[in-house]
């Protein structure tokens, strides 16, 4: 049973990876211009352009084109970057780490800054506390990530100057990393030096990313946690003496973060993708403020790389989403 | 066992205050955000007779002034100078064109757009509702961020394919909305009896349905303008929308960015005028969605 | 002689949200020592509002008005938070109506039972657990071994009603409030339940006020009976004399309704509206 979900979840994240990379090969192919002409560097001798030509199958039929296409990608090859004369796959993932510690550092924070106010909101719940801190959160959902971003900058970079706004770790700490993990590596090797700059450097960004998200998660986990807490299960669990906080924590969260938790899932794509805008915002090396620099240099074979990159967290976001949803779910794990 | 008798008190009072509250609430929403919309198309519109100065006359002699009421203000120079020398007032002013052509030309696209295929999904049903639902929901299952990449690099930079970015990626909002109405509506005895008096289905849907539609169109547009604001607002900022010598709140957030440490009130002023904005479209669209949805209205 | 395990006296209630409308109106009943009371009404009767009233956790709406809840010679209603949480859930238990939702559908059946017995009769979790699978083979639940590590959904509705039995009577309560625990249950588990309870009940000398609609159930369990007609007592006395010789219309209107097993072709009978209209005139109201 389980094992036949998975394995059909699996198969649809295959299948939409697929239509990605369909649409990603189609809209390039639409681009005006010659593709060939804007992956050579300049001064190419026209054998190498019918070289490059025979190399991507351009010569060949549309569907055929694809195929080709398909298989260069598959084998890691995603071309060379106009702009950056480099290998792409090279590029991509040399960047995709530091996207991806900002952004689960940033899910980390969210979920525990959402759950803590949602739980703070049930504890305070029909008095005047509760009202204020809907409303407060009410306003805070309409903020979008590109203002909540530049707000911070603001507020940090002019009236309290604590946190570095741009960068990910200060250049003149030149230290040699094994990974492009920068946290968790000086963490693991307990280079606390290098971690607390490494950490100083993502603290804004993160918070650009993180606050967002954390009152979508306030908003719904404290719903679910009120309607939680009026069933039998925890009336009866107050009748045997259970204080207010384990009550929330013990037997109303459980059956809360269901719900919570795949919203979380879509909203942590939505996470993602406010990467490329925040990561500019505070000059973050990672693919999203590439992304930015590909798509105003018409870096064609850059862009095609970042896209099914993109498109492959997402997919993978929303099945560890789903499995997570069942691993937690008792009605799910035991049939 | 007997029928439970409800007993009925001696005061079954009609609805009393929360509703009455709400539509209050929703007033002050709508007024909020509907008179602060209105005096930026007037300033948009009038541009020329209202700001103080020309948006793109420099003056590197006047650079970096703080705005009025600081030390150092320059008179006649009400919200300082960028680096350049160059009004901030006035530039503001001149950006508000660009922030509401894009607002208003993308978000009634795609409005327009997404209600066809909308209200033929619903009321025609059958083969067309389903091609067109699968199509919404393919379309919603990719990521705003990663679309607009992609079309911004396919049709190039400019606030024509930030336009287009925007219908493009977000006429399905419009479409599943006005889908789930149409078919809401088409079940309801109005509807029924049209059908049995025997009018066409063309002019059931256009006389009958829509109109009862608009006021969640309304009020959809509204939010829609309110996120294509934003979005022409990031795009001018990575410098993806109009060339950089126009003015506009994007751009000028960028500039305000960069010299954060030595002008902040750069990046003060766009971004409270882009917040406020913003937050009156919200307003206003969520203000006339609880006045005008029966079904929230409840 | 037994003296009076719970007296009510004088309770009277209003709700807020119906413009304070009078929900219980000067409500009186006693429970003895190890007795079984059955309180019965239709829904909005207050039946309810009374069990809610004992256990403390009237919802806001409902205000009291006037009367006591004397509980082994205390009164509930003048005691402070504190002295009512040490009471509830170790001296007066609940089984609830609903076994439904009455479980918590994220946590294990062994973990939820021994909440109660950790958390008012200070087991360690070891003795707690081993006390717990005793429970479930007193409540004649056939494998408790594997019940213990089960989630809710797992189990039956009926399980799950034996399984809140447990957790009522786990903590040795001396008043058990059975709030209508049969109505969610098909009518053959519904027997085996009663039997449950009673079996319990009389095993422990527990006092049981048992809430419910159906005077058949009354007849089955209960030793005596309080029967409500919108917030009112209208009748009262043991079962048998109730059931058999009633003083008022209602009852004996409401005993005619019911189905009547040896003469299928009687009973079934509506209560006729000149019934409800006198009561009406009775009570006080429009």
């Amino acid at each position: 049973m389980i094992a036949v979900s998975i394995l059909n979840r699996l198969i649809v994240a295959a299948v939409t990876l697929l239509g990605v990379a369909v649409i990603v090969f189609v809209l390039l192919r639409v681009v005006p211009g010659d593709p060939i002409a804007m992956m050579i560097a300049p001064g190419a001798s026209p054998a190498d352009i019918a070289a490059l030509r025979a190399r991507y199958g351009l010569d060949l039929s549309l569907p055929a084109q694809f195929g080709v296409w398909l298989q260069s990608v598959l084998m890691g090859d995603f071309g060379t970057s106009i702009s950056l004369r480099r290998d792409v796959l090279e590029l991509l993932l040399g960047r995709l780490p530091a996207t991806l510690e900002l952004a689960f550092a940033a899910l980390i924070v969210a979920l525990a800054v959402g759950g803590a106010v949602a739980v703070a909101g049930t504890l305070v719940r029909r008095t005047p506390l509760e009202p204020a801190i809907d409303a407060i959160n009410g306003v805070l959902l309409a903020v979008p990530d590109f203002v909540w971003a530049l707000a911070l900058v603001l507020f940090v970079g002019v009236f309290i100057p604590v946190f570095p706004l741009s960068g990910r770790i200060d250049p003149t700490l030149s230290i040699d990393f094994l990974t492009p993990f920068y946290l968790l590596e000086s963490l693991v090797r307990f280079r606390l030096g290098v971690f607390f700059d490494v950490a100083a450097h993502i603290v804004m960004p993160v918070l650009a990313l993180a606050l967002p998200l954390a009152t979508v998660i306030t908003r719904i986990l404290k719903e679910a946690l009120l309607e939680a807490m009026v069933q039998d299960y925890v009336l009866l669990a107050r009748l045997k003496g259970m204080s207010e906080m384990r009550l929330v924590l013990q037997e109303a969260l459980r059956n809360a973060v269901g719900p919570a938790l795949s919203l979380t899932g879509v909203q942590f794509t939505f996470l993602v993708g406010g990467t490329v805008i925040v990561e500019r915002i505070f000059a973050y090396p990672g693919i999203g403020n590439m992304a930015i620099d590909a798509v105003i240099n018409r870096d064609l074979p850059l862009i095609q790389g970042l896209v099914l990159v993109f498109g492959a967290i997402f997919i993978v976001i929303n099945l560890a989403v789903d499995l997570l949803a069942a691993a937690l779910n008792p009605r799910l794990r035991h049939g | 066992m007997a029928e439970p008798i409800t007993i009925t008190g001696p005061a079954a009072k009609p609805r009393r205050t929360p509703s009455r509250l709400r539509n209050l609430f929703a007033e002050r929403q709508v007024l909020f955000g509907g008179s602060f919309i209105l005096l930026l198309v007037v300033i948009a519109i009038f541009a020329p007779f209202i700001a103080p100065k020309d948006p793109l006359e420099q003056d590197l002699m006047l650079g970096s002034l703080p705005p009025a009421w600081l030390d150092g203000a320059e008179p006649g120079y009400y919200l300082g100078t960028d680096d350049l020398g160059r009004d901030v007032l006035s530039r503001l002013i001149y950006g508000s064109r660009i922030a509401l052509l894009v607002a208003i030309v993308s978000a009634s696209l795609a409005a327009l757009i997404g209600t066809i295929l909308g209200l033929l999904a619903g009321w025609y049903g059958g083969w067309a509702d389903r091609i067109i639902s699968r199509i919404v929901d393919i379309w919603m299952a990719f990521p705003p961020v990663l679309l607009s990449i992609l079309l911004v690099a396919v049709f190039g930079s400019g606030v024509h394919s930030v336009i287009a970015a925007i219908v493009i990626i977000d006429w399905t909002r419009f479409c599943r909305v006005v889908r789930a109405e149409t078919l809401a509506q088409s079940q309801l005895d109005y509807v029924t009896a049209a059908r049995t008096a025997g009018f066409p289905r063309m002019k059931i849907l256009t006389r009958e349905i829509f109109p009862n539609i608009v006021p969640i169109l309304i009020a959809l547009v509204s939010l829609e303008m309110g996120i294509a604001v934003v979005v022409e607002a990031i795009l001018s900022f990575v410098g993806l929308s109009v060339s950089s010598d126009t003015p506009t709140w994007g751009g000028m957030i960028a500039q305000g960015r960069q010299l954060i440490h030595h002008a902040w009130w750069l990046l003060v002023a766009p971004l409270a005028v882009l917040f406020t904005t913003v937050l009156a479209f919200n307003q206003l669209g969520s203000g006339l969605r609880r006045a005008l949805d029966p079904v929230l209205r409840r | 002689m037994t003296e009076n395990l719970l007296t009510v006296t004088g309770l009277s209630a209003v709700s807020d949200r119906e413009g304070g409308m009078p929900v219980l109106r000067d409500v009186g009943l006693t429970l003895k020592n190890g007795g079984v009371r059955g309180l019965v009404g239709e829904s909005g009767a207050g039946k309810s509002t009374i069990a809610k009233a004992i256990l403390g956790i009237l919802p806001r709406t409902v205000r009291i008005t006037g009367g006591w809840i004397n509980f082994k010679g205390r009164d509930l209603l003048s005691m402070k938070p504190q002295e009512l949480r040490s009471i509830m859930g170790s001296e007066i238990a609940l089984i609830p109506q609903d076994p439904q939702t009455a479980l918590n559908p994220a946590r294990r059946i062994g973990a939820q039972l021994a909440d109660g017995l950790k958390l008012k009769r200070d087991m360690s979790a070891r003795t707690a657990e081993a006390h717990a699978l005793q429970l479930l083979a007193d409540v004649q639940i056939r494998d408790p071994d594997r019940v213990m590590k089960s989630f809710p959904h797992q189990l039956s509705g009926g399980m799950r009603q034996r399984v809140l039995i447990a957790a009522a009577f786990a903590v040795e309560p001396e008043l058990v409030i059975a709030d209508e625990p049969t109505t969610a249950l098909d009518v053959t588990v519904q027997k085996e339940i009663l039997r449950l309870i009673r079996h319990m009940q009389s095993a422990r000398g527990t006092g049981v006020l048992f809430v419910t609609h159906d005077l058949g159930i009354v007849a089955q369990i209960c030793d005596s009976v309080t029967l409500l007609y919108a917030g009112k007592v209208i009748e009262e006395g043991p079962v048998r004399n109730v059931l058999e010789n009633p003083n008022h219309a209602y009852t004996k209107a409401l005993i005619a309704a019911g189905p009547r097993y040896d003469r299928p072709d009687a009973g079934l009978e509506p209560v006729p509206e000149a019934v409800f209209r006198e009561l009406r005139q009775e009570i006080g109201i429009s």
